[in-house]
Formats: structure tokens, sequence, C-alpha cells
């Protein structure tokens, strides 16, 4: 396996360790609130302070997602959002940005309808790293896992409070890039763990696996970035910054402020991460 | 997409891992799957276990009222002129529909396995006041979802399910309706996973559920095969049942699936018609494959993979998917699903009410619209079975709104 090309995740995790610092992680949702800004939030992350991004594909039904993201899924939808335009937005991130990791994230049916092979053949091609797929469990990897790892793209797992000592081999056994350990039971955005059950929850998976352990839900500010990144190898935070952009719109549009205000929040998040381990 | 086997039983999905053919799976976040895998354990040990399984037979004896009649409708088949109509009447179980049946089977399920807290989701309204009725009866807290269009629409079974002591959370989100409905339990279920049972109204969702509903259902179809033996020493020529997600059908289907001779219709809700985009809830007729709410299964959706809103003047069939089960047997040729319209629904629930005396639910009369369609074309002497599956008391007011009447 020592020939495999190190990918972006790898490299980037790799740099940051390092450092001595935990990353953060940030998820937006492709085309939201239009395709344009989504595109210019983007480009502007690694500025602000982002280490990896998710990009989230929005659905029409997102069944673990809080009312956060369920608004920002709706916002892009109305505003045309397609399998297509969120590829072609991961393509004109790269050509400015070779080195920042992107993972899409998202639910199964939309990439099933677009084609499993052309799916992970396209966003390859357009330099997509990793996936993060919510309805696809390990028992249906032949769904996505494999094609996806067949193609050069890391397939991300979630680990939840539910996976137990039992479970973590089966979920962890195809995963690559890094481990995504979901802090609370319950969808994005509401609940946030304490610091303590997070660190006793991020050694039990590193008892099981190499990747680094990444901790999200319910992390809003950089306070809380900086206590998780004290336990964890990187913080991921969604929610709250789909709040910002919701927060900046007016008559449901894009306006001067949507993209600082989402930047500014990253670069609370970056400072409260490079806290964390201070 | 039809497999055009000739199958030696079409009675054994599904397999292990819950499929049948391509359909089915367990497509649900991490968070629950090992709460999945402990449901079909323990539902397979209850399955198995004699204790468990008289233990529903005899509350639906003397609860549920089991066994349903098999009534035959001689004034509706003399007005037809053609066929012999017989109806299964799951209207007269307790509840008022065939919701009660699972609703009985997952309550011991969820007390076996210690939860102590059931939600569910509903469309129509049935499948929460069966869910809220067994929930009454064993003592248990019950948290009802139900789109707030639905809440609307079905305003009757929304009190009846608050008197039975259970909480009703319209949803907002989307359209309202029943896809909605479930979207939200789930959520639920996400964020309780530990002390929660979720009380699935349909034979879809993640595995073990559909093959789980269905078995429970079954009741309807073993009755129906002794029943009819009985009044006419034979098997029927035509098994006619009404699909939303399907639980009902498939109850009255699956004991039937290996009787080549017994031909077999599923009734779709054609709404608006087939030929209004987004005006129909007739997944297998309009819809193709796709992967919600824990199965693949034929799904209304745009280009893009994104789930639509569908339409039927019937809430309970208003849901833009179908149990996993449905969509094998719709592409083995097996089971033949054709559309019935809104207006169709309403005819034969007209119909039925003054030739027979008996209101049917909406859902229902999506079936009763086809036996319409088909018995004129029939020789006397031919047999249909149409699965009565609820009544249509709830529906009083939808009917009375659509005809001009204010009630």
């Amino acid at each position: 396996m020592s020939s495999l090309p190190v990918t972006r995740i790898d490299a980037r995790l790799a740099k940051l360790k390092t450092e001595g610092r935990a990353a953060l992680v940030t998820f937006v949702t492709a085309g939201d609130p239009d395709a344009e800004t989504s595109l210019s939030i983007l480009k502007a992350l690694p500025g602000a302070g982002a280490d990896i991004i998710e990009f989230g594909m929005p659905f029409s039904d997102p069944m673990a997602e809080g009312p956060p993201i369920q608004a920002a899924d709706i916002r892009a939808l109305a505003a045309g959002q397609t399998m297509v335009k969120t590829l072609e937005q991961v393509r004109a991130f790269r050509a400015g940005d070779n080195e920042t990791p992107i993972v899409l994230m998202g639910y199964y049916n939309p990439i099933y309808i677009y084609g499993v092979e052309r799916f992970v053949t396209d966003a390859k091609a357009a330099g997509v790293d990793g996936l993060i797929v919510v309805d696809l469990p390990p028992e249906e990897d032949e769904e996505l896992c494999l094609p996806a790892i067949r193609a050069g793209i890391s397939f991300i797992r979630l680990a939840t409070p539910t996976s137990d000592d039992k479970r973590l081999p089966v979920l962890l056994r195809n995963s690559s890039g890094f481990v995504y350990y979901v802090s609370v039971l319950g969808v994005t955005g509401v609940k946030s763990a304490a610091a303590g059950d997070v660190a006793a929850a991020v050694a039990r998976i590193k008892a099981h696996t190499p990747l680094p352990v990444m901790v999200g839900f319910g992390v809003k500010t950089g306070e809380q970035a900086a206590a998780i990144a004290a336990h964890a190898d990187g913080v991921v935070v969604g929610s709250a910054l789909v709040n910002a952009v919701r927060d900046s719109l007016a008559d449901g549009k894009a306006t001067a402020a949507t993209v600082p205000a989402v930047t500014s929040l990253v670069a609370e998040l970056a400072s409260g991460v490079r806290r964390g381990r201070a | 997409m039809k497999e055009a086997t000739t199958l030696n039983s079409y009675r054994t999905g599904p397999d292990e891992r819950g499929h049948f053919g391509i359909f089915g799976g367990r497509y649900v976040a991490e968070t629950l799957m090992p709460l999945i895998l402990e449901l079909d354990q323990a539902y397979e040990a209850a399955k198995a276990d004699p204790a468990f399984q008289g233990e529903l037979k005899a509350l639906h004896a003397t609860y549920t009222g089991r066994p349903s009649p098999l009534y035959f409708a001689e004034r509706l088949s003399a007005h037809l002129g053609g066929a012999k109509i017989y109806l299964k009447r799951e209207e007269l179980n307790h509840t008022g529909s065939h919701k009660i049946n699972h609703g009985l089977g997952q309550i011991l399920l969820a007390r076996r396995m210690g939860k102590t807290r059931i939600i569910a989701e509903t469309g129509a309204g049935q499948h929460g006041v069966a869910s809220a009725t067994v929930c009454a009866r064993f003592g248990y807290p019950c948290e009802v979802y139900m789109g707030a269009t639905d809440v609307e629409r079905q305003k009757p079974n929304v009190f009846r399910m608050e008197l039975l002591g259970a909480e009703v959370h319209p949803v907002t989100a989307g359209n309202g309706t029943l896809k909605d409905a479930m979207n939200e339990a789930m959520r639920d279920w996400v964020t309780n996973v530990e002390t929660t049972y979720y009380m699935i109204g349909t034979a879809a969702g993640p595995h073990p559920y559909p093959a789980m509903v269905r078995d429970f259902q079954s009741v309807i179809g073993n009755e129906t095969r002794e029943q009819i033996m009985a009044a006419e020493g034979r098997l029927p020529d035509l098994v006619i049942a009404a699909v939303g997600g399907g639980s009902n059908a498939i109850g009255i289907f699956h004991p039937f699936l290996d009787d080549p001779d017994v031909r077999i219709v599923g009734v779709e809700a054609g709404g608006h018609g087939m030929q209004v985009y987004n005006g129909h809830a007739a997944s297998l007729n309009g819809g193709k494959p796709g992967v919600l709410h824990g199965n693949r299964t034929y799904l209304l959706q745009d280009d893009d993979g994104q789930i639509l809103e569908g339409h039927s003047i019937s809430a309970g069939l208003d849901y833009p998917g179908i149990g996993p089960e449905h969509s094998w047997l719709s592409d083995t040729g097996r089971v033949t699903y054709v559309p019935a319209t809104d207006q169709e629904a309403l005819d034969a629930f007209q119909t039925l009410t003054k030739v027979e005396g008996i209101i049917p639910a909406l859902e229902s009369a999506h079936a009763v619209a086809e036996a319409i369609k088909r018995a004129p074309t029939m020789a006397k002497d031919e047999i249909i079975v149409v699965n009565l599956s609820g009544r249509g008391d709830k529906d009083v007011f939808t009917v009375g709104k659509i005809l001009g009447v204010d009630l």
C-alpha cells in the first residue's frame, strides 16, 4: 500500500501534526444561498482559517440534519443547485487551491441518481478528496464506498456515541482520511457534548484506528472549538456557519455581508482551534 | 428494469441483509445501525417464540376483533354485473383499519426489547391512532409526527390520538405530509435511540421493518385464504389492494404470491392523473428506483435525485415511496400496479357507501375503484377479493368539502 499517492487529506493532516495543532473542518452547503455566493464562500474559507472543507450536497430530505442545515439545503435547491453545479464549484475552487482538502457530504440518493461510477470519476476529476454519505453504513459498502476507494477518493465514516467496541471495527473497516466523531445523539446543530465525554470517546476510537479523529455536532463558538481541539485531531463546524449565511441574507438573497459573515466566524473558530492545545 | 424471471417462490425474501432483489437494504445513519441490528435479532427471536405469537393471537382475538369477516358484496357485484366481489373487512378492526395488526405486533416487540417510549409517523392518522391505541393499552408514552397539512385534513384522527394520550407533533417542513413526518420521526429516533422504539407505519424503512410489518400484516391474507375456501371452495381469481407504503397490500398479497392462478393488483394513488407532473403519488407507475428512508425502492423524484412531494386526495397514500417488496414484485411482474385518480377514488367511495352501506377510507376506495373497473369485464363465476383496509369516517369532512357540503 506504500505506493499509494499521498492524498490532500493526509498531507494536510500531517502538516498540522508537525504544527502541533488540531484541524478546523468547516461545513457549508453547496449552492447556499446561490451558486455564485457559495463559490465565493468556498474560495474564502482557507484564507479565513479552514483546514479542511466539507461541502454539503443539498438533499430534499436530510434526515439527520437539524433545522439550520435543513434550511440551507432548501435555500440551495430553491436557487437551482444540482450535483453538476456542486462538482463545477469544486473544480473552480481547485483551480486556485490545490492543497485544501474538499470532502463532499450528503445523502446517497442524489449520487445514486447521478450514477455511482460517473460520480466517483467526475468527483475525482473535479478535485474531491473524500466523501461522507450519511445514509450509507458499512453494511452497504458495495454501493459507493468501494467504488470511491477504487477511484482514489477517501470514504470517511461517522462514528457516534452508539458505536461500541463491537461496532467500531466494522465501521472503520473501509474508512480512510479521518474519522468524524458525531459527539452527541441527535441531529446536527442542536446539542453539544461535554469536553470530558469527547476526550473519552476519542480515546476509545483511537484504540481501534490510526486515523485522525475529528469531532463535531453543536460547536458554535471559538471557545467551544478550543475545548474540543484540546482532545481531538480536529473540530467540525457546520450549522453555525450556515446560520451565519442565513443571518446575512436580505429577503432571502445574499448581501455584501454574506461572505464576511462566514469568514469572520471561521476566523474566530480558527483562533479557538489554535488556542486549544496552547 | 424487469427481471422477467419465473421464480419457484415469491415468498422467501428478503435475504439476511434485507434485500428483495435490488430493493430494500439498510440505508440509515450510523447512529441507528447498532439498534437496527439489535431490532433484527429481537424480531427473529420473537418470531420464533410461541409465547410471543400466542400473546399476539390472543390480543387479536379479543382486542382487535380478528378474524375480520370476508363479506360477499352482493349488491355491488350485481350493480357492476360481472365478477363476484368479496370485501376483506379490515375496516371493522379495532381503531378502524389494518394498522392495528402491526401496531400490536410492534408494541409487544418494543416491550420485549425493554424500550420505554414509542414514536410513530402518520399520514391519514390511521397508523397514528393505532400506535396511540396500543400505547394506551400497554401504558407507553407515545409521540406521533404528522405533517401539518395532514393534521388539517384529518382532524378527527388528531383528536382521537390526543384522547388516547398521545402527543401529536405537526411537521411544517416540506409540504407537511407523510414524507416530512417520516423525516422528523427519524430525527427524533436518532436523538433518542437508546430509549425509543420507532413504530414505522408501513412495510417500508430499513430492514427488518419491511419484512416485519409484512409478517404482522400477513394475517389478512392468511385469513382470506381460509375464508374464501370456506365460502367458495377455491381461491379468488383476483386480489386487489390500495398501495401507499403498502402495508395492507403486502399483508393480503403475500399469502397468495405462490398461487399462479391468483392475479394480484396493487392500486396506487393517481391523484390528478399520471400526466400531471408531481400531481400523483404513484411511485411504481411514475417514479424510478432510489434510496430514501432506509431502503432502496421506487421513488417519485426529479432528474437530480431530489424527492418530490407527490399528491393524493388520500393522506395515507400521499407518500413518494413504496415498500421495497412491492418494487420487487412489480419488477418481477408477479403483481401488477395500476393508478386510480382522486376522482375515481371519490366515485368509488360514494358507490360503495350507497350500494353496500359501507363507508370506505379514501385509501381503500382506490382499491374499490379498480374493482369497479374490472368486475364488469369478468365472468359472473369469477371472484375478486378487495382489501377494505380502513373505514371512511375520518374522511367524511374531506369528502364533504370536495362535494361542496359545509359540515
